[in-house]
């Protein structure tokens, strides 16, 4: 039966009918996939888990929502499949606004986040496929993600922001209120500090997509949160401020009052356009260079105190373990970072020749002032060019030409920022921190070239 | 195999399609999303947002450098109360009510074993966190972190509980079930006696085994 004629019935509503569709599509792609192929969970690594089920119907549901009507349902997620004309200089092309009035990629285009196979797909995380990017921007839809207790769909209409304790005026701001309050456009990274975690005893995951995915740049548009603090008026002593989610793991996080009164900002858009919900429509915060977890996302409630406030986040997790068993807490700002994204683990270079190597590099402390790249394992370096802008807390893009020879090669990238800090190898962070820490792995990522061109993640 | 979201989508699909098919002839099913911008006459232009009005009740004495700017609005005691949750080492935020190990020990069984294990133990598989055990082994090559061997401060417990678990139904349980779930956790942690009654002053007495445990973050380390 064809699409349109499938549950045509006057009782379906287009939002029903859309539902329907989709669940067909999902049946069919379930069925389809228990009929044939290898599962490629079968690889021991993490038994039991069945990603390709989530991935099909995930892409199923997207890609027939935004079809309606015209592509076919297999186009890869954010895209629609339109006839490819065999010589587009001979004939009209589609018509333009047939998309809605919001555009979608190209049908050739398929990279998607990888969702991390944690046991819990409430709480669980997605990263962004940085071997694919350009530039510094990560596309929206592409941004990585974080949630304790999945994603929560929220009216801006009722939602608000409510700010109390120490203060001289308690205050509630509705969505409205934030966004008459004057405004600021920063681009800035956020990076989970679990990125790289599974990397500290054994090379472990295969592609920068699982090491170091969990890192993405956006334009972040919204109200300094020292404004609002200006406002309401701080009383003496206010030292931390408890930043609370309105998702179902009501997150929590302490940040020192000199990080709000500083460059921490309340968004509500992302790179030109309101926050996508994943990154925690309508209202986020956003601490510049602090560790991801702290960028309250469905932020609901600011609370001012002269005290930490002891929550989940920053005493049971984001705490790091050293091996004499006490743990760092309030590890906050990122320690400068880089990863060469081309080319990378899993790839395979066709043969010797022209390579442009290329990746990216950051600081939570500010600017990126030099990134080095080795392609002989550490033991010679050459400075890598840093394409402008370089911003302060930002992803900053490097590029190296490089003529393989078609020889064993170890590839490295290593930045210096502003502060002076240079990149640790993972010998030297080990060496402060033992392998017990979890959370903010930043040494420098080696990816060995074998003499086929195959690419795959070492340690030196 | 279902997967969650599968199942999701099949029930509220079935829901909709029954609640819609069902009001179609009495109410409009409410909207739950935006509409396009409307077209304007003549030209047939989207209509631009309108601009976001401010809910102040009063807008005089503007002045922006001042930050005075006539936008939001008091928040009233009523509505902080409503959502101020937070517990605090101190024992601030402990509500009323009181629990003691034996309630908690029933309460655990019903609403927490499913996940985290009848001994406490976790289930991995969920990931669901194993809650206690492992003193002594935060300075060894595996070291197991717990409410009972890894938490600084009580308070986190009854904060958590609170706003987070259980996972299938977080923020369910009342004040006097999260005293008497944690009398029970904090007693089979050996940090309680089984007969301490838990309430607000008992609670904020409590001395975790890692309270000394956290330090501040020295970096850089590196070099
Ligand atoms: C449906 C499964 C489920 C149920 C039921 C459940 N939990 Fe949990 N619990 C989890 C998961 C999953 C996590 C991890 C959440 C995360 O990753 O943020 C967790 C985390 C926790 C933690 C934090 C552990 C740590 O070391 O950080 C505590 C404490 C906890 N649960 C207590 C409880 C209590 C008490 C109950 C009963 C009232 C309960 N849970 C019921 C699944 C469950």
């Amino acid at each position: 039966m064809a699409k349109n004629e499938r549950f045509s019935d006057p009782r379906y509503g287009p939002a029903e009918r859309q539902m329907a569709e989709s669940l067909v599509e999902i049946e069919r792609q379930m069925l389809e996939e228990e009929a044939g192929e290898e599962c490629d969970c079968k690889d021991g690594m993490f038994p039991g888990l069945t990603r390709r089920n989530l991935l099909a119907g995930g892409a199923a549901l997207g890609g027939s929502l935004l079809t309606a009507g015209q592509g076919r349902a297999d186009a890869p997620p954010g895209a629609v499949e339109y006839r490819v004309q065999p010589e587009p200089t001979k004939e009209q092309g589609r018509t333009i606004l047939d998309d809605g009035g919001y555009g979608s990629r190209s049908q050739f285009e398929s990279e998607v986040r990888w969702r991390y196979p944690t046991a819990s797909l409430d709480s669980s995380w997605s990263m962004t496929p940085l071997a694919s990017g350009h530039g510094i921007i990560t596309p929206s839809g592409l941004h990585f993600e974080r949630h304790h207790a999945g994603i929560p769909a929220i009216d801006p209409r009722t939602h608000s922001l409510t700010l109390h304790g120490m203060v001289d005026q308690p205050m509630r701001f509705t969505m409205d209120d934030l966004q008459r309050l004057p405004a600021v456009s920063r681009m800035h990274f956020i990076e989970c500090s679990g990125n790289t975690l599974t990397e500290w005893t054994e090379p472990t995951l295969k592609t920068v997509q699982g090491t170091h995915g969990l890192t993405s740049t956006s334009e972040w548009t919204g109200v300094p949160l020292s404004t609002v603090l200006r406002m309401a008026g701080l009383q003496d002593g206010a030292a931390w401020i408890l930043a609370e989610g309105a998702d179902a793991a009501v997150m929590t996080r302490s940040v020192p009052i000199d990080k709000a009164m500083d460059d921490a900002i309340l968004a509500y858009a992302q790179n030109g356009e309101a926050l996508r919900p994943e990154q925690g429509y309508p209202l986020r915060l956003l601490l510049p260079g602090f560790e991801g977890n702290t960028h309250i996302k469905w932020l609901r409630r600011l609370e001012v105190s002269d005290k930490p406030f002891m929550t989940r986040e920053e005493t049971s997790k984001y705490t790091d373990l050293m091996p004499d068993g006490t743990a760092r807490q309030f590890t906050m700002e990122m320690d400068a970072k880089s990863v060469i994204t081309f080319p990378s683990g899993a790839m395979r270079l066709p043969r010797p020749g022209y390579y442009e190597i290329t990746g990216i590099a950051w600081s939570g402390r500010g600017k990126v002032e030099t990134v080095e790249v080795s392609t002989d394992g550490g033991e010679t370096w050459e400075q890598a060019a840093l394409e402008e802008p370089v911003l302060s807390k930002c992803h900053t893009r490097f590029r190296l030409p490089w003529v393989w020879d078609g020889e064993e090669a170890v590839l490295q990238s290593r930045v210096t920022d502003e502060t002076g800090y240079v990149q640790p190898t993972l010998e030297e962070l080990v060496n402060v921190r033992g392998t017990n820490s979890v959370y903010h792995l930043n040494a420098i990522q080696n990816w060995h070239i074998a003499p086929n061109g195959e690419v795959t993640n070492v340690h030196a | 195999m279902f997967t969650r979201e599968f199942c999701i989508i099949l029930s509220a699909a079935l829901v909709a399609g029954h609640s819609s098919a069902q009001q179609s002839d009495t109410e409009e099913v409410p909207r739950t999303s935006a509409e396009v911008p409307e077209r304007l006459p003549e030209t047939g232009e989207r209509a631009p947002e309108s601009p976001p009005q401010s809910s102040a009740q009063t807008i005089e004495n503007i002045d922006a450098d001042a930050f005075v700017f006539g936008v939001g609005q008091p928040a009233t005691p009523e509505e902080i109360a409503a959502i101020d949750i937070d517990v605090m080492p101190d024992g601030t935020g402990l509500p009323e009510g009181s629990g003691t190990f034996a309630e908690g020990e029933q309460l655990y069984q019903e609403y927490c074993a499913a996940c985290h294990a009848e001994d406490l133990g976790g289930i991995s598989d969920l990931g669901a966190a194993r809650l206690i055990g492992g003193r002594g082994t935060l300075d060894s090559d595996s070291p197991v972190k717990t409410v009972e061997s890894y938490w600084p401060y009580a308070s986190t417990l009854f904060d958590y509980v609170h706003r987070a678990m259980p996972m299938d139904a977080p923020g369910s349980l009342d004040a006097d079930e999260i005293y008497a779930i944690n009398a029970y956790i904090l007693g089979r942690a050996g940090i309680l006696d089984e007969d301490t009654e838990l309430n607000a002053e008992t609670y904020s007495e409590i001395v975790m085994p890692n309270v000394d445990g956290f330090v501040p973050d020295p970096r850089p380390d590196t070099q």
